[in-house]
Order: C-alpha cells, then structure tokens, then sequence
C-alpha cells in the first residue's frame, strides 16, 4: 500500500487565524458576531457580506445555546481561519448535548425550540454562507463549519 | 435597542430598535404582546426601519405575531424592511402571508 505524503508546502496553511471561548449566554451573541466580522474585516468584505457572516454567526451559537446546552451555561468555542484567496472558515463548537437527527435538524421550519423559533437556523447557514458542515455526536457536542469566500476587490497583504 | 409603540384606532404601530437576536426578541415580545392583549387591534404594524441586524429569530418574531393577529381577527403589516431583511422574510417562507406592507424611507 502506498501511502501519498502530503509536502508541507500542499498544505494549506491559514494566513491568520483567531480563537474565541464564550459561555453559552445569549448576552453574548452580539459579541461572538461582532468579534468575528471584525475580524474577517482585514479581507475588506462588502457591507452585505458582512452582514451574512453575522447571521450565520449568530444563528449557530443561538443553536448553541438553545439547543445544544438547552438554557444552561456551557461553553462554545469559535475558530476563525482566513486562507489566500479571501477564503473564510468559521468553525462554532459546542459540547452540548449532540443532535440526533442532523438531516431532520437541518430541513427549513424543523424546531424543537417552540412557536418562536422559527426552526431555520440551518437554512439561513446554508444560504448565506459558501459551505456547511455539521458533525454531531450524541451527548458529546456539535461542531458546525462554514466556509465563504470574500470576494478580493483591493490587493491586501495579510501575514505576507 | 428595543421597541417604541404607538396605539391609535384599533392600530398599533411597533417601531422595533436596534439588533433582533434570540437575546433581544424576547424583550420586544413581550412589549408588543402585552399591548396587543390590552387593546385588541385590528392591525400591527411592525416597523423594522431602525433595525440594524435580525437573524431567524426576527422570523420567529413576526410569525408569532402573525398567528396571535389572525386569532383576533387581524393581521400584520411589515413596514421598512431593508432587502438583507426580506431576504429573511423570504427565506422564512413569510412572503406568501400578506404581510407586506408599504416601504417607505426611513
């Protein structure tokens, strides 16, 4: 059997990179958003990119905290990675209770948050980032990636 | 951040302020709940006008409000939504409702 090994220049590297604990309460879900987009501000990204950004930000720690640690205090943790190119990965973790059913979770309208949730968490993920990924394990945590690609109008030089 | 009602002849105005989260929905629920239940309109008008930011927790918002106007005999309007908030709308499915009001600037 051969085994390809990868050189380290074909790795990808991120060219910056950020990490950020918070404890599950909904206090901090304009934070978690606001720190992550003023992050991703270094790829200078339009006003309605930003914007999707937030929103899915924020849509996957309410999960956090709604779902995952059901309205006690946990912690979620938030990876942002920046790649040449413009490319953004965000990855939101938890350790919260795991999802069961990730397709069932993640068709529009499907809530177990009750008649205020509006139970498209996964949708607006979905449509306002490039890339979703959600892995699951039950009782032990969900961890949710997305990924966009900030399209490059100026030349910038990020950790050249 | 928060909400500013005006009730005249059976209409109660909301102009919503600020952020709409999972964290800030509540307060404004609350608020608009408790006004609809003391004067029984026969319209809400939600004015997303000064609102900087909703996640699908705005659509919770507003298909709550929708379901409690429709038991009296009502209904919603959404005014000022910008095209980042109505691209929600839509994504929620709510454009079918009718509860697209006027836009007018802000």
């Amino acid at each position: 059997m051969k085994i390809k090994v990868k050189k380290s220049s074909e790795v990808k590297k991120p060219i910056n990179e950020m990490r950020l604990v918070i404890s599950s309460s909904s206090a901090n879900e304009s934070f978690a958003r606001t720190a992550v987009s003023a992050f991703v501000a270094q790829l200078d990204p339009t006003i309605e990119e930003i914007a999707d950004i937030k929103t899915a930000v924020s849509e996957a720690v309410t999960n956090c905290i709604v779902h995952a640690y059901r309205n006690t205090i946990g912690q979620i943790y938030i990876n942002v990675r920046v790649f040449s190119g413009g490319r953004v990965c965000i990855r939101i973790r938890d350790t919260g209770c795991g999802i069961e059913n990730i397709p069932q979770a993640m068709e529009p309208l499907f809530t177990t948050g009750g008649s205020e949730r509006a139970g498209l968490g996964f949708a607006v993920m979905e449509s306002f980032m490039d890339g979703l990924k959600v892995r699951s394990n039950l009782g032990k945590g969900t961890t949710v990636s997305m990924e966009k690609v900030i399209a490059r109008r100026i030349k910038y030089n990020v950790g050249a | 951040m928060g909400v500013k009602l005006s009730v005249e002849q059976g209409v109660i105005t909301a102009c919503i302020d600020g952020e709409i989260d999972h964290h800030s929905a509540r307060g404004i629920r609350e608020r608009i709940d408790s006004a609809v239940e003391k004067t029984t309109p026969k319209t809400l008008n939600m004015d997303f006008g000064g609102v900087s930011f909703m996640d699908s927790s705005g659509i919770g918002l507003i298909m709550g409000r929708y379901k409690i106007m429709r038991e009296l005999g009502g209904r919603v309007n959404v005014i000022n939504a910008n095209s980042t908030i109505q691209r929600m709308i839509k994504l929620g499915g709510l454009g079918r409702l009718n509860i697209m009001g006027d836009t007018f600037a802000s």
